[in-house]
Formats: structure tokens, C-alpha cells, sequence
């Protein structure tokens, strides 16, 4: 990031936990969903978000939009903090920072018709008179690829691609500066992933808005991102350009994940790695990978590794073998580049 | 003769067709892939075939397991086959396992039903099939309810089930796209190891080309209702010959090199009800041509082991091949 322009979004050091009870006559427990993100956002630019079911990924998406409050940590947009969840401040905010969501349908009133819909973030937020709303939904769709007479339809009626397309819509008709897109393109099929991802593509590229992509789909992320983060367990693991993250992963766990996305026409020498996703509610010491980690050492153990530059290549990563601290307990899987 | 033979299978749901004419062969011991997006009737083809659609859906056809024909067999002939000698799995284990009863038990009754096994050899049985699959602690894992394992460790308990009735032939349906892709290849490695121990064969259904190339021997790509086009993983990726398998391999962004912009496939899957004319994929094709239209493409032979369903798709040369002229004399036998 030059330091020319400023961040868009930044997130400093956010924390969230839940309460949950297990079985009827269980004692309460936190589970820390989120523990201690930062993340950075320009204009123009889009951060994919990258990590398995229960990483904290789509928490982070809700803490950066203040959909809910953080238990610690900041959100600055635009130069300025923002504003407490719920206020009037926050919801006129919320207007220049929109959502896409996974499953269109489920997004979608089925009753309504998708312009009705389109239109309605300039209802709430009350811009514009009913001449200027209609004229800015048919401008809207014609940018995502609607067409007027998809207007009147409703959501069953449509294609999956341009009901994705018609939450898109409703997402960009107030002209947001930050898009967050939660797993945008995973309930969708192959064909129309291609379409929804050349779309976001395009739009970025024409309205430069800042994006922060969440996915646990590697392949979408690299498409689309300039930047990827890694979560696991709550923490990002590691940072960085998306071709150099893919291609010489420095975290142990960004490696196993990246030899595990399936390849077409390959068969590669792949890290399988042992065991289950580890339960935030009983998160293990140390670096939380450890107990997966082909690598783990004592000190893994033990000591949590910070997400700090590589002295390298100044790769930011949270791994205390990555960082040289401590030596390998055996030497790391060699990884084929694909 | 092939261990399974599916032969012209077609299945309807009222008026609207779900498959139109599916001719498949599983030999013994082979993986095959079947490949398609949503509602193309790669499910539908196996739950068809086991007589495990609804009595609403017409089926046609003929599906020989080894020889014997099961289509519309009667429940005596079919009983053994399904969970027997073909076992099926699906997408999601926490909603095809029972939640009230420990694993153990729905395994044992799973031995009781297929082996005639019961008390303590059906309860040694157990711990050793959840051994196979990867559970660890066995011993005391039987005692676990559904609930207390993660989706993976359940999608194991699927397969130990699967297994139980020492089946020749295992349906995985969607088996790993509920799990995170850490898991999906815990579960896919397991398959592979599973099907070199056991010399059962495999059918893996699934969305995901990726997928099903690196763990079957054979690719059968499906669309609307028909396989349009079948061979050898490795030339599926080189030799792509339907635009359908094109349009799909272009959709996938790619891991490395110069970031392109992806090649979408336009339109929508057409509706049962309202096949198009001709080609079913013709209206959404780049390159349709009017008599696209008009025929409907029959699979044709492109090398020995290569066909598609496509009046454009031309046979190839195989490196190290000689089977370009025996095709090329199979294809102009075809077309007449």
C-alpha cells in the first residue's frame, strides 16, 4: 500500500466472543469467534478473506459493517471511527458500506419483485424522489446485466445468475464505497460462479469500491483479490499478495490448504492433513494449528506466534517456523506449485 | 460384461423429463466421475437404477448387475443388490445418520441386515470398519451419538456403514460438499485407499471437476439429462470435445499464470418441461451452428475410448495410439 492513499476501512485488533451452553445442563463457555483481527481496505482495492467453516470469516464481515459490535478493537471507515451499531450516525453509514450474500434466494423476498427490492436501500435511507429511485434502479440493473423487464419479476422466476445479479443490484443502488461479499459465489453453480465473479470484476474495476471478499474457495479469491488473508481459528495467519500466498505458502496451514484444492487434469503429492477443524470453544495453546501441524515444535506448543513480516520477503505470517524461531520437527512438506 | 450395465435409462417426473436415455457401464473395481451441475441427473440416474425414486417418476430402460436385470426387479432380487452389493452415500451424513441412536448400533444393524452378524462378532465388526475409516479411538467412539462427531468424522461413520455390506460397488453422491476442503481430502484419500484395499469399485458424483479427476479413472460429463460426453480423465483435460466440458473448464479460474478473464457459460440450464429442439445445450453454446438445432447429437466415437455428444466434435490422434482409424470407421458407422 503506497502511503499516498488512504485506507478505506481498517480494523485494528477486533475480538469477539459468544456464549454458548453445551447440552441443557452445561456450563456456559466463551467461544472467541473473532481474537484479534486487523485488516486494512483501499478504495479500489479487494482483500479476499480466506479460511474454513468456523474461522471466524463471515463474523469479521459482520464486525467491519457494525451489523454487530466487537467486544474489542476499532473499525475506522473513511478516516473517522465508526459509529455505535444501532445509532442513526451507523445507519446512515451503512449506506456507503452494503452486503452481498450467499444464497440469493434466501436473500430475496419471494413475494416482491426484484425492482421493488433493488429499491429498497433508497427507501430506508430516504434518497431521492419516486421519479429519481425508479431512474436509479433501471441504471443499476443495466449495470449488473439486467434487463428493464426483469423489473417486475420475482425471484422464482429468475435464473440463479440473475437473482445473484439482483442482490448485487441492491447492494450497489446506493453507491456504496465498500462492498462485503459473505461466500458470494458458494451456493451457486460452476457456470454462474464464472458469470457472478467477471461481474464483480468489472464492477470494482468501473466504480472503484473497496472490497472485502470472504470465501473459503481459494481458486474465486486469487480471481478476484489483489490482497488474501488466511484465517484459522479466529486469527489471520497469514497475509499477502495472492499469487505469492498460492504459489510458496509460508504458513503451515496455508500450505495444506492449497495442496488441498482439487486440480483438474493433476494429480499432485498432496498434505492431507490428520485430524478435525479444532472447536473454538476449547481453542489448544500456543499457536492453535499445533495439534494439525506437520511442523509443530515445543515452542508451538506454547508460545502464540504474532502475524508479522517475514524478514525475507516481508510476507506477513503467524508461524514461529516460517520465521525461523524455531527449527522444523521434520522438514515441511515440499509442495508442487500449480 | 461389465458389473453394472446401465442401458438406455430414462426417468420422468410427470411430463418433464429428469434423464433421457443414460448408457453407462461400471466395470469391477473402477472409479468412475459423474460430473454436472445442479438438476442434470447425475443423482437421479443411481437413485433410479436402485429403485429408490418415488412411484410418481416413469422409469424406463434396463440397469443388469452383473447380467441381472434389477429395473422394476422385485423387492426379493432388489434387497440384496441395494446395500449389498451397491451401497450408496450422500452429501450430507448428519441428515442421513440417525441422531438418536449411537453409531455402533446403526452400523450393527446395518451388519445385521447385509451379514446376518449380531452381539459381540457384529460389535468386533464395527470397531473394525471404523478403524478402516479413520476414526480414531474406535473402541469407545461406537458408544458416540451423531451430534458429538464433526461432519467429517460422520461422512466416515457413512462410509463404515457403506461398507458393512461388503458392497462391489460404492455410490458416493456428493460425498465431500458439505465439508471444508481440508476434510474433502481426508474423505477423498480415504476413497482411494478404501477401493485399493477393498477391490470395490466407485461411482463419484459430483459438481466439481477438480474433484472427480483425481480420483476416478473415467469422467462422464452429464447435462439436462444425458451424458455428453465420456472418457479417460486424463483426456477429458486434453481433449475437451463437448462445449459443454469446454464451457465448464473455462468457468474455473485458474491457480497460476496471467489472470484471465472467465469464460462464462450464457443463459440457463433449460427446463424439463421445455427441452429446445435439437442439441439441449445449443441455445447456450458458442458454437451452434442452425443444424445444432435440428439433430439431436447421439455420443460419438472421437478415439477408442473417447466419445461426445456433439455433431462438431471431430476424432482425434492419441499419442501412442492407433485407434484414430477404428474410430474414425466406428463414427462414420454411426452417423448413418
Amino acid at each position: 500500500m503506497s502511503a499516498g492513499t488512504a485506507d478505506l476501512l481498517e480494523a485494528r485488533d477486533l475480538a469477539r466472543s459468544y456464549t454458548v451452553r453445551r447440552g441443557l445442563l452445561g456450563r456456559p463457555t466463551a467461544v472467541r469467534a473473532v481474537d484479534g483481527i486487523s485488516l486494512r481496505v483501499a478504495r479500489g482495492e479487494t482483500l479476499g478473506l480466506v479460511g474454513e467453516s468456523g474461522c471466524g470469516k463471515s463474523t469479521t464481515a459482520r464486525l467491519v459493517l457494525g451489523i454487530e459490535p466487537p467486544d474489542t478493537g476499532s473499525v475506522i471507515f473513511d478516516g473517522n471511527a465508526m459509529p455505535p451499531s444501532g445509532t442513526a450516525a451507523w445507519a446512515n453509514l451503512r449506506r456507503r458500506m452494503q452486503m452481498v450474500y450467499q444464497d440469493p434466494l434466501a436473500a430475496l423476498d419471494r413475494r416482491l419483485a426484484v425492482g421493488v427490492q433493488i429499491a429498497e436501500p433508497l427507501d430506508i435511507h430516504r434518497i431521492g424522489t419516486a421519479a429519481e429511485r425508479e431512474e436509479r434502479v433501471a441504471a443499476v440493473m443495466a449495470e449488473v446485466g439486467l434487463q428493464p423487464h426483469h423489473v417486475a419479476r420475482h425471484p422464482q422466476s429468475l435464473s440463479g445468475g440473475q437473482r445473484q445479479r439482483a442482490v448485487i443490484a441492491r447492494a450497489l443502488v446506493t453507491n456504496p464505497d465498500l462492498l462485503v461479499c459473505d461466500e458470494p459465489i458458494s451456493a451457486l453453480d460452476v457456470s454462474i460462479q464464472a458469470l457472478v465473479l467477471n461481474l464483480l470484476t468489472d464492477l470494482q474495476e468501473r466504480l472503484k469500491m473497496g472490497m472485502l471478499f470472504v470465501s473459503h474457495d481459494l481458486r474465486a479469491v486469487r480471481q478476484i483479490s489483489q490482497r488474501v488473508a488466511v484465517m484459522y481459528l479466529g486469527r489471520i495467519v497469514e497475509e499477502g499478495d495472492p499469487d505469492a500466498v498460492l504459489h510458496d505458502p509460508a504458513h503451515p496451514y496455508t500450505q495444506a490448504l492449497v495442496s488441498a484444492i482439487p486440480h483438474p487434469g493433476k494429480t499432485t503429492n498432496r498434505v492431507i492433513l490428520q485430524g478435525d477443524p479444532p472447536n473454538p470453544a476449547n481453542r489448544p495453546t500456543g499457536c492453535a494449528f499445533h495439534p494439525r501441524c506437520p511442523v509443530a515444535t515445543a515452542t508451538c506448543r506454547t508460545e502464540t506466534p504474532e502475524l508479522k513480516p517475514r524478514r525475507s520477503d516481508g510476507r506477513r505470517v503467524a508461524c514461529h517456523i516460517a520465521h525461523g524461531e524455531a527449527a522444523a520437527a521434520r522438514a515441511p512438506a515440499l509442495l508442487e506449485t500449480c | 460384461m461389465a458389473f453394472v450395465e446401465i442401458q438406455n435409462l430414462s426417468v420422468a417426473f410427470g411430463r418433464s423429463p429428469a434423464l433421457r436415455g443414460i448408457n453407462l457401464a461400471v466395470e469391477r473395481g473402477e472409479a468412475v466421475g459423474l460430473v454436472g451441475e445442479s438438476g442434470c441427473g447425475k443423482s437421479v440416474t443411481w437413485l433410479a437404477a436402485l429403485g429408490l425414486l418415488p412411484a410418481s417418476a416413469t422409469v424406463r430402460g434396463s440397469v443388469l448387475i452383473d447380467g441381472t436385470e434389477i429395473l422394476g426387479a422385485p423387492k426379493a432380487r432388489l434387497e440384496p443388490v441395494r446395500g449389498g452389493r451397491i451401497a450408496m452415500i450422500f452429501q450430507d451424513p448428519a441428515a442421513s445418520l440417525n441422531p438418536v441412536h449411537r453409531i455402533g448400533r446403526q452400523i450393527g444393524e446395518a451388519l445385521g441386515l447385509h451379514r446376518g452378524m449380531t452381539g459381540q462378532r457384529a460389535k468386533a465388526e464395527v470397531i473394525r470398519l471404523l478403524d478402516q475409516v479413520g476414526i480414531p479411538d474406535a473402541k469407545n467412539r461406537i458408544n458416540a451419538y451423531p451430534h458429538e462427531l464433526s461432519g467429517g468424522q460422520n461422512q466416515r461413520v457413512m462410509i463404515a456403514m457403506a461398507l458393512a455390506g461388503e458392497p462391489e460397488l460404492l455410490v458416493a453422491d456428493e460425498p465431500t460438499t458439505a465439508l471444508d476442503v481440508t476434510i474433502q481430502a481426508q474423505i477423498l484419500d480415504l476413497l482411494t485407499t478404501l477401493r485399493r484395499d477393498t477391490g470395490m469399485a466407485l461411482v463419484l458424483i459430483s459438481h466439481d471437476l477438480g474433484v472427480v479427476s483425481e480420483t476416478c479413472s473415467r469422467i462422464a460429463v452429464m447435462y439436462a439429462g444425458r451424458i455428453v460426453e465420456e472418457a479417460p480423465s486424463a483426456q477429458i483435460f486434453t481433449h475437451p470435445s463437448h462445449p459443454y466440458t469446454r464451457g465448464l473448464m473455462g468457468a474455473l479460474p485458474p491457480l497460476s499464470g496471467a489472470r484471465r478473464r472467465l469464460v462464462a457459460i450464457p443463459g440457463s440450464v433449460p427446463e424439463a418441461a421445455h427441452m429446445p429442439q435439437g442439441c439441449a445445450f445449443a441455445p447456450r453454446c458458442n458454437a451452434a451452428t442452425d443444424r445444432c438445432a435440428e439433430v439431436d447429437p447421439v455420443p460419438l466415437p472421437l478415439t477408442q475410448d473417447h466419445s461426445a455428444a456433439c455433431i462438431h466434435a471431430r476424432p482425434y490422434r492419441q499419442a501412442g495410439h492407433p485407434s484414430h482409424h477404428h474410430a474414425a470407421t466406428t463414427r462414420e458407422r454411426a452417423m448413418q
